[in-house]
């Protein structure tokens, strides 16, 4: 079998690929390929098709198609090429890329590999609802997928488990479809999505939202016939006696996003346990050299604007490492207080810096600080820090005072 | 009267609080930028919201082609304008912005097309 | 008229079609019942997938006869029909020196049942070969294997329906009357049938249709056991089964771990006696269960590493109270059911035994009348291929061949289009969404179907012609769409 060299391969054609393919094509880099599992490319953004999407990118707001065709379009104009209905089935520590498509198993050898593979849904099974298993229970991006891209109707009266965005959505797209959505019940103390969707998904409608909830049974031998929910305690336990039965043929789970890191596995990079995402540095390489990711599969994002403009950050750093190499990065970044993350977990120190982290709990009115051997580098004020908005802290390389690890903490004063 | 609204106009959803005598705003605080105070306004006055939904395509490549509103319309009208978007077909091909309906309802928004739909082979 | 079979067997699960295949070695002509939207639906596709070497069951029962049988013999059925199995041994392990006595009471009977290789070994020995298994010692059974209970059941099916036996799913029997020319009418949801004979292998239906036979003397006692199945994260932590040392009060063998074929574990199951037969519900507190007993054997169970969990039901002829096993009933009742076979309360170890149980059929079958031998009988029936298993080089051959083999649906178990297709338009085909994802594993794996079930559900409706409201999902009534949003 031959192998065909590119220079780089880029596994995932939604909007962190696109992002990262036009930015290095801008910067001088031929010998681009993205390799897409689906027949057009666009990636998730295809089936959102609410609006609320480019504020950040482009100034103005557009549903998820028309922002996924602006980088389409791009692509298209630089000429890059895209090889579509082609899944990647191998990623090797050196950089051997093999794909899969109706023209036959294709082996690539790329000196750089950007993973944009985005992220899937959490699944019932990874909740472990007990109960009987009908039919009617949807995942929301599923659901979302049928109802969007495969004109199938899912349901006449649904129950929202989990309050992430995309589930927020469909409550109202089912709505707008004559659906009747019951409620969206959280288990968390606080809405795991953002605020606006709260307002014009959930309020707009009337849909109740409902905290320190969940489904604790899943009743109907065929199709879906009820869930029972329950109050949960502080440490997220269903408490007996406060169970309730709401009659539905429809549960979609929004639960969580897992970043989708199979491939970068095989190829030995070394994830985050708190993100599901690799361990990157500042340029976004990660443990393996040559091999970088940005978007959803580092780690999950709030909002596509931030996707591509991380995805662009991306590749700059590529284009500087095929052509001039990069600086190893020594300085760990850890994380304390009520800091969930943060991306790059890495830093070399040598140049400023921009932290992404998000807050394991909402906060109000509170600090986040940068301390390296016991010294406060930098403290920046948050008058409101939500788990589910993804927010940023700078570090300029002047701040640090030694080549030791820093760490990133939350504090109420 | 005194009441707090979420900003829904960007992602930073901003907790804007307005104090208003009938219709009229008196003062507004929270907003980060001048939009927040013309959102406040307007939800006090006649509060508007764009919609996405999809039609239904003919001889397309896809069944459906995604749309949304060029302008949002009065939040009590959006089950009309459903209603409206639920009757329109396309055939393909269908570009992004395409107007499908002109003027829905009257209302001074066009119903447009937000994903391209080439004509199916 | 319509023109009556020679035999009809009453359900599709693992014994039925079993009884299917080896009765397709005679000349006649045969049929099968299933009331399910589906062939193996029920207990066949609802265990823990192993083929057991037979020192569980008391020693001159059917069980423990069949299930040694079953074992000694299950490589040439395995090689004839192209299922998966692979002989990784077993451990039963124990802790205290009661349990050291019970495990020199198990040796000793499967010595008696005739099972080969029994041995009581230390923790040197697990150390070898599944270090991470706790226990200080246990009864090692060089001959338990793993096996796709789906492969076996459908091998059984396919190669049935090759060698000209006749399926008819969504056939639930309502009435059997023996009419005086000596036909029985076997009436069923989908229609009605004439036969001959009538074998009843209806699983936890089986006391049912024995009372529709006039044999009212079975009552089953349905007893659930749940499971839940780990990801494939942990292949290489588990490389055979582990059990603890069975308390046969229970009426199972203990909560155990068990690794697929495909570097899944299931750990399980419960044994819980209920009330209404057909309840396939997991509840709280039993998965809870799971996870402290099975913790004691595997201490690595964690919520992160479960992608599903499910339940099966054991078709008990013991009750409540009682527990244990009864003997697996396979009888004929000339005087109340000529040419009749009545099976009842096939429990474990019926998968083992499946083989050995249609044999035991077709000799109450021999004693009323001669069958002739089918000369064409081709007992090889072979798996599609499958593109996971190939190296490179094959599966670049594959594509090439059929360009459906480029196309991975299931990213996660890398099933292509060729093989879900393939499910689709085989012999047998599924025509549900499940029946697609036992038949190639699509929907298998750790995002169970996120990605890959809105093209399954499309090939499905496209392939059969199915309308989107009827379109189902496993079971009668588990549609998946109302209709379409846009209608055309």
């Amino acid at each position: 079998m031959k192998t065909i060299h590119k220079q780089v391969i880029i596994i995932g054609g939604g909007p962190g690929g696109l992002a990262a393919a036009a930015e290095l094509k801008k910067s001088g880099i031929d010998g681009i390929l993205i390799l897409e599992r689906e027949h057009w490319l666009g990636g998730i953004l295809r089936q959102c098709i609410h609006d609320g999407f480019g504020l950040t990118r482009f100034g103005e707001t557009l549903s998820g198609p028309e922002y996924a065709q602006r980088f389409i379009d791009q692509a298209e104009a630089l000429g890059i090429e895209a090889a579509t209905d082609t899944t990647v089935i191998s990623l090797s520590q050196d950089r051997i890329v093999t794909a899969v498509s109706k023209n036959g198993l294709v082996r690539y050898q790329a000196d750089a590999v950007i993973l944009t593979m985005g992220c899937r849904e959490r699944t019932r099974g990874a909740l472990s609802i007990p109960g009987e298993r009908p039919s009617g229970v949807f995942t929301a991006g599923v659901a979302q997928a049928y109802m969007n891209l495969k004109n199938k109707m899912i349901g006449r009266r649904a129950v929202i488990l989990g309050s992430g965005d995309i589930g927020m959505i469909m409550a109202r797209r089912l709505t707008l479809e004559g659906a009747k959505v019951e409620a969206v019940f959280e288990i968390q103390p606080y809405a795991s999505g953002l605020p606006r969707n709260i307002e014009q998904c959930l309020n707009d409608y009337g849909i109740p939202l409902y905290l320190s909830h969940t489904v604790t049974r899943i009743k109907g031998a065929g199709r879906l016939e009820a869930v029972e929910v329950s109050r949960v305690d502080e440490h997220l336990k269903p408490i007996p006696g406060t169970e309730q039965e709401y009659p539905c043929d429809t549960l979609i789970l929004s639960v969580g996003l897992i970043p989708e890191n199979e491939l970068s596995l095989m190829a030995g990079v070394q994830l985050d346990p708190r993100t599901k995402g690799a361990v990157v540095d500042e340029f976004y390489q990660t443990t393996v050299p040559g091999i970088f990711a940005a978007g959803n599969v580092l780690h999950v994002h709030d909002l596509v604007d931030f996707v591509s403009l991380e995805a662009e950050r991306l590749a700059k750093s590529v284009a500087a490492f095929l052509t001039d190499g990069l600086p190893a990065a020594g300085i760990q970044v850890e994380t304390g207080g009520l800091i969930g993350y943060t991306v790059p977990q890495k830093i070399t120190g040598k140049q400023d810096a921009v932290l992404f982290f998000r807050p394991r709990k909402p906060m109000r009115d509170c600090y986040v600080e940068i301390r390296q051997d016991e010294t406060c580098l930098l403290r920046k004020k948050y008058p409101r820090l939500l788990p589910a908005q993804m927010e940023t802290i700078s570090l300029p390389a002047g701040k640090l005072i030694s080549d030791s690890h820093i760490k990133v903490v939350t504090s109420l004063e | 009267m005194n009441k707090t609204f979420t900003c829904i106009l960007c992602p930073n959803g901003c907790e804007v609080s307005v104090s208003f005598r009938e219709t009229e705003v008196l003062s507004v605080t929270g907003n980060k930028c001048p939009k927040g105070a013309d959102y406040v306004k307007q939800e006090i006055q006649n509060p508007v919201r764009n919609i996405a939904s999809s039609v239904l395509v003919e001889n397309g490549v896809m069944p459906l082609c995604s749309v949304r509103l060029s302008a949002p319309v009065p939040k009590g009208r959006i089950f009309d304008v459903m209603a409206e978007i639920r009757k329109i077909r396309v055939t393909a091909p269908v570009r992004i912005g395409d107007i499908l309906l002109p003027d829905v309802l009257g209302l001074g928004s066009d119903v447009i097309a937000t994903r391209n739909v080439e004509r199916a082979v | 008229m319509t023109q009556a079979y020679d035999v009809l067997i009453v359900g599709a699960g693992v014994i039925g079609c079993t009884v299917a295949r080896e009765l397709s070695r005679y000349r006649l002509s045969i049929c099968v019942a299933e009331k399910g939207p589906d062939i193996c639906m029920e207990t066949s596709n609802r265990n823990s997938a192993v083929l057991h070497a037979g020192f569980n069951n008391r020693p001159g029962s059917l069980m423990a006869k069949f299930c040694a049988e079953g074992n000694r013999t299950f490589d040439q059925v395995a090689a004839e029909l192209d299922i998966p199995f692979k002989r990784t041994g077993k451990l039963v392990v124990g802790f205290t020196p009661e349990d050291m006595e019970a495990l020199r009471g198990l040796k000793e009977q499967g010595e008696k049942n005739g099972i080969e290789g029994l041995e009581i070994v230390g923790r040197d020995f697990i150390d070898r070969k599944a270090p991470l298994i706790k226990g200080n010692f246990a009864m090692w059974s060089p001959t338990t294997a793993i096996l796709s209970p789906f492969q076996f059941t459908y091998g059984m099916a396919e190669n049935a329906a090759e060698n000209g036996v006749q399926f008819f799913c969504g056939s639930e029997v309502t009435g059997i009357f023996l009419e005086p020319d000596g036909i029985y009418t076997v009436v069923t949801k989908s229609g009605t049938f004439r036969s001959r004979w009538i074998i009843n292998c209806a699983g936890l239906g089986s006391d049912v249709i024995s009372s529709m036979l006039g044999i009212h003397d079975y009552t089953l006692y349905p007893c659930r056991g749940e499971y839940y199945i780990l990801d494939k994260k942990l292949k290489e932590m588990l490389p055979l089964p582990a059990y603890p040392v069975p308390n046969y009060r229970t009426g199972g063998l203990g909560i155990h771990l068990t690794p697929t074929l495909d570097g899944n574990i299931m750990v399980g199951p419960s044994t819980e006696y209920i009330d209404e037969r057909g309840d396939y519900s997991t509840t709280r507190r039993i998965l809870d269960l799971l996870i402290e007993d099975g913790s004691r054997i595997f201490p690595y169970l964690k919520q992160e590493y479960f992608i599903r969990s499910f339940a099966g039901i054991r078709p008990k002829l013991s009750p409540r109270g009682v527990g244990g096993y009864h003997d697996f009933v396979i009888e004929r009742r000339d005087d109340t059911a000529p040419r009749a076979v009545n099976l009842v309360g096939i429990e474990s170890p019926g998968l083992t035994s499946a083989v050995p149980i249609a044999h035991e059929v077709i000799r109450l079958i021999k004693e009323a009348e001669d069958l002739e031998e089918n000369p064409g009988f081709n007992p090889i029936r072979r798996r599609f291929p499958s593109f996971r298993d190939k190296s490179p080089e094959e599966q670049a051959r594959l594509i090439r061949e059929n360009p459906d083999y480029g196309e991975i649906i299931c990213r996660c178990e890398t099933i292509t289009r060729a093989e879900v297709l393939q499910a689709i338009r085989g012999p047998l085909g599924a025509r549900t969404v499940t029946g697609v994802k036992y038949r190639c594993r699509a929907m298998m794996g750790r995002c169970q179907g996120g990605y890959c079930q809105t093209r399954i559900t499309e090939l499905l409706m496209q392939e059969k012609g199915i309308r989107p409201e009827d379109l189902i999902y496993e079971r009668q009534g588990s549609y998946i769409f109302t209709g379409e949003v846009r209608k055309k």
